[in-house]
């Protein structure tokens, strides 16, 4: 017998978790000694009152859609993959290799070829541990927190000493030709009256995050893959009786999920900065773990909350720009909602159980 | 490479390896009782704010510590309230603690000191001074011994000399008291722990709690004795480093003392490149001195070289059968 | 008269809408040895976790020797002098027996005393019943009779006079068993009360000197053993005359399916489990593999189902099949006609939160006819489902709802649906009715014969020596990785093959297997080293 109807296991209990953040989070607010209802107006005036806010919801929402649906599909093969941090920061540099040293005729070509430049290396950031866990047994989660700080060292390394252009003091790679420069939503929705998305960085590589919610969609749920990541992630037991290899599923599905995360580095350096920047990643494979716990490793949940925290990032920006809430604020926030979705669980869960327990007895 | 450059290297290992040391038996203590915790990172940084904070705006380094302490125990409670209360995900609790630790930090230290997440500097009694060990002045001259002893044994504030002492104090908890008979118990069976009529709740919350005493040691060394006050993530990656030592000493006290050290060593190492190049003739990369300890860990996990076992109950929440 | 030593009156408890325990009111008098028997899931351990203090009774009141006694907790259980050993053993493998014993019943807060002191009584206990262990042994370097006797001094340690065991014989070989037996009729000399958990008949008629009965939650009746006969007591246990037997028609064995010859199979451990085996199954026979579990039967399905390595040859039909390696994987065996029917159909035979239709697919889920192109053909395979679960009367017959929704019967019933009716050549099947209600048994053993006299070929594993002597043509017995002797089942008792299945054989190949037993060490020596 299910203790409780589907649909509040989906929708409920992460909505309750997020009320729970948010009420401590406006305690938060009123401590530092802000109006927690002025704070939540100014942050839906500057995230979703005007295009140009948008424009930046829309910006963090494509970093977390990605990174979202890699902790997501890793989550489905039951592995905790904590290492999106640095396979973006990998899949980065795989854009800035494939931007700079490739003459590229066109926009969409160098997409296509950077997405692929992108998903590569961030897939073998991620194939690395998986073979590890898969053939040595060594924890995954301990495994991918080492490779980002190994992708850290890596990163900073090349930045400083390979991909830095002569004369330059910044950590940074030259910046992108021209010809590979993504369009904005400004460029794709101005009309000759009406300027939209002024100035947000919101790109084309939006439209990749939702293809991406709908191929993670039917990969998961209507291919034969996506049945053995599921059956392999609920049970290894029986996955092994049925002849689904544990090696084969634990690595191509962190390689799905490498891919992934490395293909948010898409948007933020060839979308937004154009060059490759040190810290470009700015902790979105961390938020990833947060959208795919409160989406329920569903892709359309991961989509709806990648929007949710992409206007948090917008919202939170405002608020640091306005007041003296500081940006860390959203790091609170989120930490809140891993905690409530992820951790304590039980804590929303078991209540909820008992009144749906009690209204049941009710009935008969 | 001298002898006095030598001492100094090794003298700056032992500084930078205290707070691992610290931060690894916390861990110790948490994963024997079955308890992974990967937010020994976040603990550290809120006592390392804590303690500035307070030892800043009391004076007194000792209230400064007990902070520390006081807001590594609540971040332990939170974690012993997911992971054994209410038998969440361990590694998820440990992630969220560290950001939030990560967040409040710097929104409480913006709030109260207005400089940018930082404290300001401290001084005087706001910082654990270094602590000069008798004869070292008169033992001075003597050669070898005497340098060893000055530059190297004496000089180090409190808790360097409480890390290092936690050490034997860990073993013969561990495997000569009923307590550690029991936490090493709970963490490979905690089934056996709850038939022969203990809690293995109690036990559990008590080594979580441990734990918290223990980051909030370590925190509370980076803020007022390594450094001189919080700046915004100063922790950088220590907690992290702590869990790779521990897997690195296979869940030992002992092994745990000299893990941390070589780390430390690294460490210290990033801070003189230089001196590698004299010893070895090669330009090795700082980037890469400061990834070996990830990179080693993994080669370890892997078992390439020997296996590192976890305790058998890791991770899991207990649940008693029908 | 004297009070008795337990006393439970009106005994409910209920896990959300399961009632496990309805009513229940026992006494069991000092110093006997008092059965509760009944069928798997029929409350009996639900009862005694009351009793020990792991869950709390909705209504009712236990006496203990007389006293009105609340048990929160194993604290309060232990206070009042019960102790417990359950079916698992709650051991910590990398302690020394002394540890284990002293764990949570410590001198003070320093371990040395409590370590000199436990080993003291120890010995004394040791003298007293027979209960001799090493006491600076590792757990994990003990077998699971000495197992089961540091669970046995934990009790006593704590100076324990009502021993409670939980289906004590079912890791045991015979022999062990009978090892058991005379300590508990030891420890009742003594003055111990015991009270014995299980649901084989025969250790009630044993040992016992009174027996509940128990099915599903209520005690249908507390009977005299020597009042009763094993008939009447099954009888109680299921409700109703149980058919023992199976009808059925005698064989008629065609051509070889499967040959093994000379298996080996080393686990994860590295300990070699099966030493050496030869066994031939024939189209339209029931070979059946009897033992008590940990023999080697697990690891012999396991290589055979293509999910663990072995070593030997192993023909299919006259075709050698792949032991290691890429082609060793269930996906190679279901390939080449083998069905396989795992002993845990919750870990092995289905993913308990799939649905039904998802499981009617697995192991088989790469086959082209459930394929629409690129993605899967969902809405044939759930009418396929359908048709399944209709033919094997799982009920309720709703394809969309999870495996784990169902009872055990029923999910052994899809599992079943699921390999049977893909006609395999040989069917591999383990426990096929271990957790499954009795109606639903009988329905598994007819399906199982008439796979038989369709001409398939069916290696039958079970534990349950009933089961294995009412269904097989052919009986082997396994003991510690090798097969003790062949018996056809009209030639041979539960009595023989008892003592086949405690490796007690007059045959002289017996001996034998001591040599050949010192060559594999050696092998196995080698490649340790490898």
């Amino acid at each position: 017998m299910e203790k409780m109807p589907h649909w509040a296991d989906i929708v409920l209990i992460p909505l309750i978790s997020l009320i729970l953040a948010a009420m401590l989070s406006a305690l938060v607010i009123l401590a530092i000694g802000e109006s927690p209802v002025d704070a939540f107006n100014l942050m839906v005036q500057g995230a979703l009152m005007r295009s140009a806010g948008w424009g930046y919801t829309l910006y963090y929402a494509t970093n977390f859609m990605f990174t979202g649906l890699a902790v997501a599909v890793a989550f489905h093969a039951r592995m905790f993959n904590i290492g999106g941090e640095g396979q973006a920061m990998l899949g980065g540099l795989g854009v800035a290799y494939v931007c700079l040293f490739i003459p590229w005729p066109h926009w969409s070509l160098a997409l296509i070829g950077a997405s692929l430049g992108a998903a590569m290396f961030g897939a073998l950031w991620a194939v690395i541990p998986a073979y590890l866990q898969a053939k040595r047994g060594s924890h995954i989660v301990i495994t991918t927190i080492m490779f980002n700080f190994i992708a850290a060292a890596l990163l900073n390394y090349f930045l400083v000493n390979v991909l830095r252009p002569p004369r330059s003091m910044d950590p940074a790679t030259a910046t992108f030709p021209e010809a590979t420069h993504l369009p904005s939503f400004r460029d794709m929705f101005s009309t000759a009256e009406t300027i939209m998305f002024r100035g947000a960085p919101a790109n084309v590589t939006f439209f990749i995050a939702v293809a991406a919610c709908v191929l993670v969609w039917f990969l998961i749920w209507r291919t034969k893959l996506g049945y053995e990541i599921r059956a392999f992630g609920h049970s290894e037991t029986a996955a092994k009786y049925a002849g689904i290899s544990p090696v084969k599923i634990t690595v191509i599905s962190m390689v799905i999920s490498g891919a992934l995360a490395g293909m948010m580095s898409i948007n933020t350096t060839m979308g937004e900065s154009e060059r490759l920047v040190l810290n470009s990643t700015e902790g979105a494979g961390f938020i990833g773990i947060a959208v795919a716990l409160m989406g329920r490793s569903h892709p359309f949940g991961v989509f709806l909350a990648a929007i949710l925290f992409g206007f948090l990032y917008q919202g939170g920006a405002e608020l640091a720009l306005w007041t003296n809430i500081p940006r860390e604020l959203i790091v609170v926030i989120q930490a809140l909602v891993i905690l409530f979705t992820g951790a304590l669980d039980n804590m929303v869960r078991m209540p909820l159980e008992k009144i749906f327990l009690a209204f049941r007895k009710g009935d008969a | 490479m001298d002898f006095l450059t030598l001492l100094q290297l090794l003298d700056t290992t032992v500084r930078l390896a205290t707070p691992l040391l610290l931060a690894c038996l916390a861990g110790l203590y948490s994963e024997r009782a079955g308890i992974f915790d990967i937010g020994l990172e976040g603990k550290m940084l809120a006592a390392a704010f804590f303690s500035a904070a307070f030892a800043y705006s009391t004076g007194s380094v000792w209230l400064g510590l007990l902070a520390g302490i006081g807001v590594s125990l609540v971040l332990s409670g939170i974690h012993g309230l997911a992971s054994i209360t209410f038998r969440g995900n361990q590694l998820i609790s440990g992630l969220a603690i560290t950001m939030l630790a990560g967040g409040m930090t710097v929104l409480i230290a913006q709030d109260w000191f207005k400089q940018g997440g930082r404290t300001p500097q401290l001084e005087g009694a706001a910082r654990f001074e270094p602590i000069t060990l008798p004869f070292a002045e008169t033992l001075r001259e003597v050669p070898f011994i005497g340098p060893l002893y000055y530059e190297l044994i004496s000089g180090h504030p409190i808790l360097v000399y409480i890390a290092f002492a936690l050490v034997p104090l860990t073993w013969w908890i561990l495997f000569r008291t009923r307590f550690g008979l029991r936490l090493r118990a709970v963490g490979e069976n905690p089934a056996s722990v709850d038939t022969a009529g203990v809690s293995v709740v109690a036990l559990r919350y008590s080594a979580v709690m441990i734990c918290g005493v223990l980051c909030g040691l370590a925190g509370a060394y980076l803020a007022t004795a390594l450094q001189a006050g919080f700046v915004k993530d100063m922790t950088a990656g220590r907690g992290y480093i702590a869990l790779a030592a521990l897997i690195f000493a296979k869940w030992r006290p002992w092994y745990a003392l000299w893990a941390t050290l070589l780390f430390g060593l690294f460490q210290a190492l990033e801070l003189r490149p230089d001196l590698i190049q004299q010893v070895i003739g090669v330009k090795v990369q700082v980037q890469l001195l400061g990834a070996l300890p990830y990179i080693l860990t993994v080669v370890i996990l892997a078992g390439f070289v020997g296996k590192a076992i976890p305790p058998r109950a890791g991770g899991e929440p207990y649940v008693k059968e029908r | 008269m004297t009070a008795p030593a337990i006393e439970l009156k009106g005994i409910s408890k209920a896990f959300g809408p399961v009632q496990a325990n309805k009513d229940i009111s026992i006494s069991v008098q000092p110093g006997t040895i008092h059965g509760i028997i009944g069928e798997n899931g029929a409350g009996k351990s639900t009862l005694m976790s009351i009793l020990y203090g792991f869950y709390k009774a909705d209504k009712g009141e236990i006496f203990i020797k007389g006293d009105k006694t609340q048990i929160p907790d194993s604290q309060a259980a232990i206070a009042a002098g019960i102790g417990m050993v359950f079916q698992h053993f709650k051991l910590v493998e990398n302690f020394t027996v002394l540890e284990n014993i002293i764990l949570g019943a410590e001198e003070g807060r320093l371990l040395r005393p409590s370590l000199a002191k436990a080993r003291r009584t120890l010995s004394h206990l040791a003298e007293e019943y027979e209960l001799n262990v090493d006491p600076d042994a590792l757990i994990e370097n003990l077998s699971v009779g000495h197992q089961q006797r540091v669970e046995i001094l934990k009790a006593l340690y704590r100076q324990a006079d009502i021993l409670i065991l939980d289906e004590p014989t079912g890791v045991l070989t015979p022999a062990e068993a009978d090892q058991l037996f005379r300590i508990l009729d030891r420890l009742r000399e003594e003055g111990k009360t015991i009270v014995l958990i299980t649901h084989k008949l025969r250790e009630i008629m044993e040992i016992t000197d009174t027996v509940s009965v128990m099915r599903r939650g209520e005690m249908t009746a507390t009977v005299k053993t020597s009042e009763t006969s094993p008939e009447h007591l099954a009888e109680l246990m299921v409700g109703r005359k149980v058919l023992l037997r199976v009808d059925k028609k005698s064989a008629s064995p065609g051509d070889v399916v499967l040959e093994v010859e000379g298996l080996r199979v080393i686990d994860d451990k590295g300990v070699l489990r099966v030493k050496g085996i030869d066994l031939t199954v024939r189209a339209g026979e029931i070979l059946g593999i009897a033992g008590v579990a940990g023999n080697g039967q697990s690891e012999l399905l396991e290589v055979l189902g293509g999910f663990a390595d072995g070593k030997g040859n192993i023909r299919i039909n006259g075709e050698e099949l792949d032991l290691t390696g890429k082609y060793s994987d269930g996906q190679s065996r279901r390939a080449r006609g083998i069905a396989h029917v795992p002993e845990d159909r919750q870990r092995e035979g289905l993913i308990m939160e799939y649905t039904a239709w998802e499981n009617t697919i697995f192991g088989y889920h790469l086959d082209p006819t459930y394929q629409k192109g690129i993605l899967m053909d969902n809405v044939g395979i759930q009418a396929e489902a359908q048709a399944k679960m209709e033919r094997f009367d799982v009920r309720p017959p709703h394809p969309k709802l999870a495996a784990k929704n169902f009872s055990g019967g029923n999910q052994q019933k899809i599992v079943l649906a699921r390999e049977i009716e893909r006609n395999p050549d040989l069917l591999l099947i383990g426990q096929p009715t271990r957790g499954v209600d009795i109606g639903a048994i009988e329905f598994i053993h007819q399906q199982i014969i008439s796979l038989r006299d369709q001409g398939k070929a069916i290696l039958l594993v079970s534990v349950e020596l009933e089961e294995i002597l009412s269904l097989s043509d052919r009986i082997a017995v396994m003991f510690d990785g090798h097969i003790m002797g062949e018996r056809m089942p009209d030639q041979t008792d539960e009595k023989e093959l008892g003592l086949l299945m405690a490796g007690v054989t007059q045959e002289p190949a017996a001996a034998d297997y001591k040599v050949v037993d010192q060559q594999f060490a050696l092998q196995d020596q080698e490649l340790g080293g490898a």
